[in-house]
C-alpha cells in the first residue's frame, strides 16, 4: 500500500509555547503573518488560577494561563477566522481523514499526549494530553511533524501517532484535528489586539472568587506558608516542585507566561501606537523577574540546598509580594486599555 | 529578562536534541526569541518528579519480585499508569485490572489479553510476564 509521498511546503518556527506556536504557524501558512507572543495576546491566554479541589495526580491545580484550547478559540473569534475541530471515536477513521485533509494540501493541527510523542526528550514525557503539533505532510508510514517547541521539523511513525492522539486519561483526547477553513485577508489585528488586552486585564482583575485572577497569587501564598506544617517536609517539597513545573516546563514558556504577555504589550505598543504599553511591557518583564527568583529559591529549597533563611514562609512572602505588583499592574492595564 | 540573563543550566534534560526558546529583553529594548539548554529550578523540579516515579517502580518491582504483586503492576508502574487510566486503555473495568494486578488474576489472563496489555504497555508478551532482576 505504497501512496505517493505528500508534503506540504510548511514554514516551522520555533515557539516558547506549544498552543500559540500552532496558531502562529497555522496562520503565517494562511497569509495572516502573526507572532506567538501577539497570538497569545490576542487569545488572551494570560491568567492565573490555584485550585486546591481540582488534583492531578493527588497535587493541587495552578495555572497560569487560562485553559488549554481557549487561547484558539479566542483567537479564531477575535479575528473571524473559520476552524473545523472534530474527534473520533475510531483510530482509522482519524487517521483516515488526517490523510484527506493533507491530501487537500492543507497542514492539520493536532492534540497529543507527550508520553507518546518518541521524538521528544525522555524527561518531559509525562502523561500530559494537551500538547499541540502540526503534521504537514506524510511519506510512507511516516507523518512530518512541526511541534512548536523544537527547533526543526521532526517525523513520527504512524502507529506512533495515533497512541499520541488518542491517549486515555484526563482529557481524553478523541484524536481531536483542527484546521482553518477561512482566514480573511482583511482581519484587523489592531481591534483584536485591543480586545484580547482588555479580556485579560479585566480577568486578571475582576474574576470573582479568591483562587482566580491576580488575587489568586495571594490565596496560593497564604496555602504555601503552612505546606510543611500540613503535608510534611516530603510532600511539601513535591508540591513546591510541581509548582515549579507548572511555571516553567516545556510547553508553558517561561515565568508563568509573563515574558510572552510582555512581549506581546511590547508588539502592541507599536500597533496601537500606544507608547503606554511599552512601560506596561517592561513592568510586566520585571515582575516576571521575579517569578523567576521566586522559582529558583523554591527550586533550592526543593533539593534541600537552600540557603537557612528561604523556608516556606520566606516564598510565602515574596509570593505574597508579586501578588500585589501584579494586582496593581494589572489594575492599571485595566485603565490604559479603556483609553486605548 | 534580558537576553544575556537567559538561563543556560545543562542537566541533559534536552538530550542535546534542541534548545527550547524564552522570551527576552536585547540590547535594542525589544523582546526576542534566545534559546536555552535549561534551567536549574526546572531541572530540579524535574528530576525530583521522576525520582518519584522510579521510586514507585522499583518498589512494584521488589513487591513482584517477593510474589504480592503481578508482573503486570510492575509495567503499569513503568507506564506512570494507575489501575485507572489502564483500565481506559484497555476498555476494561478497573475491578478487573485490579484483579489482574494480583499474581492468581493474572495467572488466568488469556493469550488475547495479554497481548493487549503488552500492546497498551509497550512491550512484548514475555517482556510483560516477567520484570527484571
Amino acid at each position: 500500500m505504497s501512496q505517493p509521498a505528500r508534503v506540504i511546503p510548511f514554514d516551522h518556527q520555533q515557539s516558547a509555547h506549544c498552543e500559540t506556536g500552532v496558531i502562529s504557524n497555522l496562520m503565517r501558512f494562511h497569509g495572516l503573518p502573526v507572532s506567538e507572543p501577539m497570538a497569545f495576546g490576542i487569545g488572551s491566554g494570560l491568567f492565573f488560577s490555584h485550585m486546591p479541589f481540582l488534583k492531578m495526580n493527588g497535587i493541587p491545580v495552578t495555572s497560569y494561563r487560562i485553559l488549554p484550547g481557549w487561547i484558539f478559540s479566542r483567537f479564531t473569534k477575535r479575528l473571524g477566522i473559520s476552524i473545523r475541530r472534530v474527534t473520533f471515536r475510531d483510530p482509522r477513521e482519524a487517521m483516515d481523514e488526517l490523510d484527506r485533509v493533507l491530501a487537500q494540501g492543507l497542514p492539520v493541527g493536532l492534540l497529543t499526549s507527550v508520553f507518546y510523542l518518541p521524538y521528544l526528550p525522555k524527561a518531559f514525557r509525562f502523561h500530559f494530553n494537551g500538547h499541540n503539533i502540526v503534521v504537514f505532510g506524510k511519506e510512507g508510514d511516516e507523518y512530518l511533524v512541526s511541534d512548536p517547541v523544537m527547533d526543526g521539523p521532526t517525523r513520527i511513525h504512524r502507529s506512533a501517532l495515533i497512541r499520541a492522539r488518542f491517549a486515555k486519561g484526563m482529557p481524553n483526547i478523541k484524536g481531536r484535528m483542527y484546521y482553518p477553513t477561512q482566514v480573511p485577508a482583511d482581519a484587523d489585528l489592531r481591534t483584536a489586539a485591543l480586545r484580547g488586552l482588555r479580556r485579560t486585564a479585566r480577568d486578571m482583575s475582576t474574576t470573582p472568587l479568591p483562587m482566580f485572577g491576580s488575587k489568586g497569587i495571594a490565596y496560593l501564598a497564604g496555602r504555601l506558608r503552612h505546606y510543611e506544617r500540613r503535608l510534611g517536609e516530603k510532600d511539601a517539597r513535591l508540591a513546591l516542585g510541581n509548582l515549579i513545573r507548572m511555571q516553567e516546563e516545556i510547553g508553558t514558556g517561561g515565568a508563568g507566561f509573563r515574558f510572552i504577555f510582555a512581549a506581546f504589550l511590547m508588539e502592541g505598543a507599536k500597533l496601537l501606537n500606544a507608547p503606554a504599553l511599552k512601560d506596561m511591557a517592561l513592568e510586566m518583564s520585571r515582575i516576571g523577574d521575579q517569578w523567576r527568583d521566586l522559582a529558583y529559591q523554591a527550586g533550592r529549597l526543593c533539593k534541600g540546598r537552600a540557603e537557612a533563611h528561604i523556608t516556606y514562609d520566606h516564598l510565602a512572602d515574596k509570593l505574597a509580594d508579586i501578588g500585589r505588583q501584579e494586582t496593581a499592574f494589572f489594575k492599571q492595564l485595566h485603565q490604559c486599555a479603556k483609553q486605548l | 529578562m534580558k537576553k544575556e540573563e537567559v538561563p543556560q543550566d545543562d542537566a541533559n534534560m534536552l538530550e542535546g536534541k534542541f534548545k527550547v526558546v524564552k522570551y527576552a529583553l536585547n540590547e535594542n529594548g525589544e523582546f526576542e526569541k534566545v534559546p536555552s539548554v535549561g534551567w536549574e529550578p526546572e531541572n530540579v523540579a524535574l528530576s525530583q518528579a521522576w525520582d518519584v516515579i522510579h521510586e514507585r517502580v522499583e518498589a512494584a518491582r521488589q513487591q513482584v519480585l517477593k510474589g504480592d504483586l503481578s508482573p503486570l503492576a510492575y509495567h503499569m508502574e513503568k507506564n506512570m499508569m494507575d489501575a485507572a487510566l489502564l483500565a481506559q486503555h484497555m476498555d476494561l473495568p478497573a475491578r478487573k485490572v485490579k484483579r489482574h494486578l494480583e499474581p492468581a488474576g493474572f495467572a488466568e489472563l488469556d493469550q488475547a489479553l495479554l497481548g493487549r496489555y503488552a500492546e497498551v504497555l509497550l512491550v512484548s508478551v514475555d517482556e510483560l510476564k516477567q520484570v527484571p532482576r
